[in-house]
């Protein structure tokens, strides 16, 4: 593959698994992922062969935390480092940086989530699941942690300071997860007119991240999670335009 | 070949670049020169297409940076300030991720990577992650970065800075030997630097440039230029024959080193005067120079816009 997309993306990928950051990611995440399963989701003591409730239903949270640390160093690090003076002097363009960087980020991700694999198997060898919801789950938190990793990506580049990046993603990304709630609906009702109001409600990750992990695949929820990517990518090229100066 | 017209940057209320434009040939080495906050780093950002300009256009090989930036970007090589690179990459994966990004493919790859490392000396650091090589390696490797491609046009910002006396000469061996059919513009604020590699200076600062000639017309602007300097043990009465001479204005010792140095009126040559003078009067000369001019005094003198400092001009 000799596309820059590629070429960057294999760099990247790469640079994960020079450094520590990548093992202690995997390894994080599926000491929690199986945490979670076990003692909240109460795999076993449920009797019930699905992952719906005791797998997926907990990694919305479990991004919240870990994927805002994955994404926090993708351009504050470039732009502490200077590197990004270099990548962008580049014979490519600001989107072909944007994307292989974050298809990487977003492939790291895949790959910790693919490792959950054993609990797939447990799940098979105790009873007999709807492998087809499974798999649904499977792409609806992938879609899910892409969705977490524009939004980083994006804050990542909006700062040099690796602290404020993690912050910022984690406090929007908390926001965009509980948009059809009451929580964040509250501070919106007192003035602004009701479809405003739903068009927010609307917005939330979690409402559509759940009915993809229930194993309904509807084609409203792929386009949502793909225009909110889009959004937050396209929004990540104009932030390193307007501050790549400083 | 760089032509930059009328290009400005601004940040805010604060001017950064103003106004500044010059044409650069191929076969020409220039010297940015310019105090530190000058705009130097800022104009050479947006030749390389890293920065938008607020004004005015660049244009690299024909092609501007703003609207053909792919084009431009791939006749320049660029050394950034500070050499920055990806710390954790080994130096021959860097440089291979460099040749990918560059587009160069097979025999031809294989052949500019040989060259980049042998001319930089990095043969020996090749498996080593960058960030554990001293300041001078990473600096060879940013720049072997810049000239993997063989552009026609090289950018470099401070390529010497942070190197020792040896690895300075071998930078500026480099640099001459890329000279001759490249466009080349090195910012520096070493003056000893702009006599051994550019065969023209420009002088910027608060964002203008003050100064546009080559090294020894520079030096030719300097109150020193012309002027004859010796060391005699007998200074003060030297000195005063010294201002005797009809073509010496003025007549200076430096406490220091007892060194006298006889100005001459303008467009006088007094070298032959006052060689004279020493063999005549038997004076015991230590030393005996005609001075060539100094760049840091001119520097000083532009940059510091005390323009009405220039004596001898």
């Amino acid at each position: 593959m000799n596309h820059p997309i590629g070429i960057l993306f294999r760099r990247e990928l790469a640079s994960y698994f020079a450094t520590p950051v990548a093992y202690v990611f995997i390894v994080i995440f599926l000491v929690l992922a199986g945490a979670f399963t076990f003692y909240l989701g109460g795999f076993f003591e449920r009797g019930q062969a699905d992952l719906a409730e005791p797998f997926f239903s907990f990694h919305p949270w479990l991004y919240l935390f870990l994927i805002p640390a994955l994404s926090m160093r993708l351009w504050a690090e470039e732009r502490k480092s200077g590197s990004i003076e270099l990548l962008l002097t580049m014979p490519i363009t600001m989107m072909q940086a944007v994307l292989g960087k974050y298809l990487a980020a977003w492939a790291f991700a895949g790959i910790a989530l693919a490792l959950t694999f054993p609990i797939w198997i447990t799940v098979n060898f105790l009873g007999d699941p709807d492998n087809g919801a499974i798999l649904a789950g499977y792409l609806g938190s992938f879609l899910l942690a892409g969705s977490f990793l524009a939004v980083g990506s994006c804050l990542s580049a909006a700062t040099r300071n690796q602290v404020i990046a993690f912050i910022l993603t984690v406090v929007v990304c908390f926001l965009l997860l509980l948009a059809g709630f009451p929580l964040v609906l509250d501070v919106f009702r007192a003035w602004l007119p009701q479809p405003l109001v739903d068009a927010i409600a609307s917005l939330s990750f979690l409402v559509h991240f759940s009915s993809i992990s229930k194993g309904v695949i509807d084609l409203r929820d792929l386009v949502y999670f793909g225009l909110m990517i889009g959004f937050w990518l396209y929004a990540n090229a104009v932030v390193i335009d307007l501050k790549k100066a400083d | 070949m760089i032509e930059i017209s009328h290009l400005g940057k601004r940040y805010g209320d604060i001017v950064a670049v103003d106004d500044v434009s010059f044409k650069v040939e191929p076969g020409q080495v220039l010297g940015f020169l310019g105090p530190n906050g000058a705009g130097k780093s800022t104009t050479m950002k947006m030749i390389a297409g890293f920065l938008t300009p607020t004004t005015g256009t660049a244009k690299v090989c024909g092609h501007d940076v703003q609207v053909q930036s792919i084009e431009a970007k791939r006749a320049l090589g660029y050394l950034p300030e500070g050499a920055p690179s990806y710390g954790e990459m080994r130096v021959a994966d860097f440089l291979s991720f460099i040749a990918d990004l560059r587009g160069l493919a097979g025999a031809h790859r294989r052949q500019r990577l040989d060259d980049a490392i042998q001319r930089l000396s990095l043969e020996g650091v090749l498996s080593q992650p960058i960030e554990t090589l001293s300041k001078g390696f990473r600096r060879r490797v940013g720049l072997a970065q810049a000239v993997l491609h063989d552009p026609p046009v090289l950018i470099l910002d401070e390529p010497t800075d942070g190197l020792d006396p040896n690895q300075k000469h071998e930078v500026r061996v480099l640099i001459n030997a890329m000279a001759k059919d490249k466009t080349i513009v090195v910012s520096t604020h070493i003056l000893e630097e702009v006599h051994a590699v550019c065969t023209r200076a420009i002088i910027i600062a608060r964002g203008r440039v003050l100064a546009d000639a080559s090294p020894d017309e520079l030096e030719a602007r300097s109150r020193y230029h012309g002027a004859v300097s010796l060391c005699t043990p007998a200074s003060a009465e030297t000195r005063e024959l010294l201002a005797a001479l009809p073509d010496v204005a003025s007549v200076e010792l430096d406490a220091q080193d007892q060194r006298l140095t006889a100005f001459p009126r303008p467009g006088k040559q007094i070298f032959d005067q006052v060689s004279e003078l020493v063999r005549q009067r038997h004076i015991a000369v230590s030393e005996l120079a005609l001075e060539r001019g100094r760049l840091d005094e001119v520097f000083r003198t532009v940059t510091s816009g005390a323009s009405g400092a220039g004596a001898a001009a």
